[in-house]
């Protein structure tokens, strides 16, 4: 070979330094803009975590409450809605906090991870904010790292925030180690589902789409610990949240589960920078394609606009509550079987009263269930308010289109999504409940429990509507309603609430089949609440200004 | 029922505040059918607040509107079949394709016309194919455009239409609306752009802080505005300073330069005359002008007010 070999200039610096040019101003810029909203998620969990240490020291005051709370835990629904049954061999405050509260708080930061990502990458891009600030010196990764830089920070600031409020308690049972165990295992969950964001954004356009993506993974890996913990203890293992569990923080202390998080961590981060690099700003994966020239005759109706407009959310949040229902079915045979090997008495207990012990378990399942499918309800209840404040409402019902028949069609849709989330529901959680069970009546069981539902979603939507109709401006208090569900019906259950906070929710009304008896008084009851309310909030709408600020 | 058939928007003493914040203040606003009528203000002067209360979709604090004959709140559907309504800042679905959207306005008022909509796709070169979030400003300002122009109404209420619009598709615009006159369609067309006011309208209507500061036909603004005289005369004309109604005087060259009141031009043509016209050009008064004139001085007395 004679050519000579001119050798490669290395590129200038740029390539390297370039990519990430501008991150530290975009990361005070972002600490400038959620200069409220960093402090009030870390200080809420913060909070709620202590609060929760103090309360176990009154709820469970002596050695013997704390054996009768492992002993009511030691139960399939027990297990599914806390963590696995190794806390419980020695379950002192400690322990407690471990085995009830990390799985909750699994949810709590991935919601904050998933949340804080998504709004500081693809919803910049999406309202093309990202571009303006891309045209100046800024680096192809520098949004995504400093948004990510920002959210692994609150994450370990959150966890040595938890790490020094519960080791100063000076509980006996909370331990320094455990402690910092238990923090920094918030921060691995923190740090993994915002991995996981960072792929999700790079996949949709929407903003709401990435951050749906990215709770369902959230979901996924929460229902894995659970049906890990009763079941196979393998599907605990596929779990960033069933890894925290498995650290038995104030039990055994041990870290290295916590490398696994961090390693699945780094491996979602990476996936997300390459996928960024090949997508336009403010695309997504996928090109979008040019659509249909002219409207078809459903689209021009009312109600078929409405349909249009509410499809994605139907597919998305139906497929999800097949599968949530159907993963949960999934550990319904063994839920029985597992206790079936415990005592005598244990079964006696369970038994009380002709309810077999997969019976009670799936109606406190199903209760878990309808509250998720009431995040649907209000998502698209309160469709018809973004609408009007997207400024599409108006050119609509400055047509023939009266207001009634306009929020009448949102509402239709939106009524009658209420049913198909719970029928769905409780289809996959009955046909894989039969199975697992190997008794084909349990379809026909939990699909009817499942319905009973329907009256309480309907007051969300009721409650939503009344608010858009009346308050329109504070019409995202609507969320109030499946939070305060889910407070109630979830860590009520844990932390053991006095009943009248139950009644307050609309949940709290309804048979808890298929254990309890169908009565039909509080069904009608909540129906027709729903109805004033909707009624309401439709009279409301009639006679208030669009967009009247 | 006169009023109905030859008024087709009657306004009177309309009030609305949002807060502290009086947008609309005592507005009266008359329309005849079958003319062009221009609402001419700068941003924020009330126009898009009172064609939405003359909509329905707002309701006022005080006063009394009537859209062809009815009460736009009450009669709001009613109302609504005959007419077709451009906001000013269009927002469409993102997932619904610009096609998709015309016939869905149109279909929902009633009168639909296949082919008039896709001559009227063609002519403002709009691609009906795209999604709602590929458009840019000005292609989503058609597609709004094209669905009311495609419905057969009595009137069209046109809220700032052509923002965004380039040169070439405001010419097209501007045929239409012709076309829409011609056709014994009334029109009102909220702007704040001076020419296209003043090449399409047939009476204009000037809002200020919510309130009309002046109504009438572009011959009758423009008698209450001044024109532009630049001479040269035989003699100094030093004289101008002592007729009335001249302004702005300006000696250079052996030229003189001035403003003069549209009712005192005829004597100073006649000064000017018997020094010895060497050389006469004047300028009739634009809109701009007019407009000037009213803001520019809404202008002076807010920085005065300031410094005081």
């Amino acid at each position: 070979m004679t050519t000579a070999t001119t050798t490669p200039r290395a590129a200038p610096s740029v390539a390297a330094g370039g990519d990430l040019a501008g991150t530290g101003t975009l990361i005070r810029f972002i600490l400038r803009r959620d200069r409220v909203r960093l402090p009030v998620w870390i200080a809420a969990l913060l909070f709620g975590t202590v609060a929760t240490a103090n309360s176990f020291q009154t709820l469970y005051a002596n050695v013997a409450d704390r054996q009768a709370a492992a002993q009511t835990m030691n139960s399939p629904a027990g297990l599914a809605m806390t963590g696995p049954s190794h806390y419980l061999q020695d379950y002192n405050f400690g322990s407690m906090m471990s085995h009830q509260m990390l799985g909750f708080m699994g949810i709590m930061v991935g919601l904050m991870s998933v949340l804080l990502v998504v709004r500081h990458s693809r919803a910049e891009e999406e309202t093309g904010r990202a571009e303006l600030i891309r045209a100046t010196v800024v680096g192809r990764h520098a949004h995504m790292t400093a948004a990510l830089v920002v959210v692994a920070a609150a994450n370990v600031v959150l966890a040595l925030l938890i790490a020094l409020g519960l080791g100063g308690l000076g509980v006996e049972g909370i331990t320094w180690d455990g402690s910092l165990l238990y923090g920094a295992a918030h921060a691995m969950m923190g740090l993994v589902f915002a991995g996981v964001a960072a792929v999700t954004v790079q996949i949709t356009e929407h903003s709401r789409g990435a951050a749906g993506l990215g709770l369902a993974a959230v979901g996924i890996a929460y229902v894995l610990r659970a049906s890990g913990d009763v079941g196979n203890e393998a599907a605990s293992w596929l779990s960033p949240i069933g890894w925290a569990q498995r650290t038995w923080a104030y039990v055994d202390n041990r870290w290295w589960p916590l490398l696994l998080g961090v390693a699945l961590a780094a491996v979602l981060v990476a996936v997300g920078f390459q996928l960024s690099t090949r997508r336009d700003v403010g695309a997504g994966l996928r090109q979008t394609r040019p659509g249909k020239a002219a409207a078809s005759d459903r689209l021009t109706h009312p109600l078929g606009l409405a349909l249009r407009l509410h499809r994605g959310l139907l597919i998305g949040f139906g497929v999800a509550m097949v599968l949530l229902g159907a993963s949960y079915g999934s550990i319904l045979g063994d839920a029985e079987s597992m206790l079936g090997n415990i005592d005598v008495l244990n079964d006696a207990i369970a038994d009380i009263g002709g309810v077999s012990v997969a019976e009670s378990f799936a109606s406190m399942i199903m209760v878990i269930m309808a509250i998720l499918a009431s995040v649907y309800v209000v998502m698209a209840s309160l469709r018809a308010r973004s609408e009007e404040t997207a400024g599409r409402a108006e050119p609509l019902l400055a047509t023939p289109l009266s207001r009634v028949r306009w929020l009448g069609s949102h509402l239709t849709v939106v009524l009658a999504g209420s049913v198909l989330m719970v029928l769905l529901a409780g289809l996959g959680f009955g046909i894989s409940g039969a199975s697992s069970m190997g008794d084909g009546s349990f379809l026909p069981k939990l699909l009817g429990a499942s319905l009973a539902y329907v009256p309480a979603l309907w007051v969300c939507a009721g409650v939503a509507v009344a608010l858009f109709g009346l308050l329109p401006r504070l019409a995202a208090l609507a969320w109030i309603v499946p939070i305060y569900g889910f407070i109630v019906g979830y860590l009520g259950q844990i932390l053991q609430f006095p009943e009248w906070l139950n009644n307050v929710s609309p949940f709290g009304h309804i048979p808890q089949l298929p254990a309890d008896e169908l009565r039909l008084t509080p069904l009608v009851i909540l129906t027709v609440l729903a109805a004033a309310l909707i009624a309401a909030g439709m009279a409301g709408f009639r006679e208030r200004g669009v967009n009247d600020a | 029922m006169t009023e109905s058939t030859n008024t087709a928007i009657s306004v009177a003493g309309l009030d609305k505040s949002f807060g502290p914040t009086k947008a609309l203040d005592h507005l009266d606003l008359t329309v005849r059918t079958g003319e062009v009528h221009g609402f001419l203000g700068p941003n924020g002067a009330g126009k898009s607040t009172a064609i939405r209360v003359l909509l329905g979709l707002l309701r006022a604090d005080a006063g009394t509107a009537t859209v062809l004959g009815g009460n736009p709140w009450r009669d709001a559907v009613a109302l609504h079949r005959r007419l077709a309504y451009v906001p000013g800042d269009v927002s469409l679905w993102p997932n619904l394709t610009g096609g998709e959207v015309i016939d869905l306005f149109a279909r929902l008022r009633g009168g639909f016309d296949r082919r008039r909509r896709d001559e009227l796709c063609e002519r403002f070169d709009l691609d009906p194919k795209k999604k709602g979030r590929t458009y840019s400003k000005g292609n989503r300002q058609k597609v709004a455009i094209v669905a009311a122009l495609a419905s057969d109404v009595e009137l069209l209420i046109l809220d700032e239409p052509t923002a965004g619009l380039d040169p070439l598709m405001e010419t097209i615009f501007a045929d239409c609306i012709r076309e829409a006159k011609h056709a014994g369609r009334t029109v009102l067309l909220s702007s704040h752009i001076l020419a296209q006011v003043e090449a399409l309208c047939d009476r204009v209507s000037i809002i200020r802080l919510g309130h009309i500061v002046e109504s009438g036909s572009l011959s009758e603004l423009r008698h209450l505005t001044r024109t532009t005289v630049m001479a040269e005369t035989a003699r100094p004309a030093d004289g101008l300073a002592d007729i009335g109604g001249v302004h702005d005087i300006d000696y250079t060259n052996g030229r003189v330069h001035f403003d003069v009141d549209g009712e005192h031009l005829d004597t100073v043509v006649g000064y000017l005359h018997s020094l010895g016209i060497r050389s006469l050009v004047s300028q009739p008064p634009t809109l701009e002008q007019l407009f000037m004139r009213h803001y520019g001085e809404d202008l002076a007395q807010a920085t005065n007010g300031s410094t005081k």
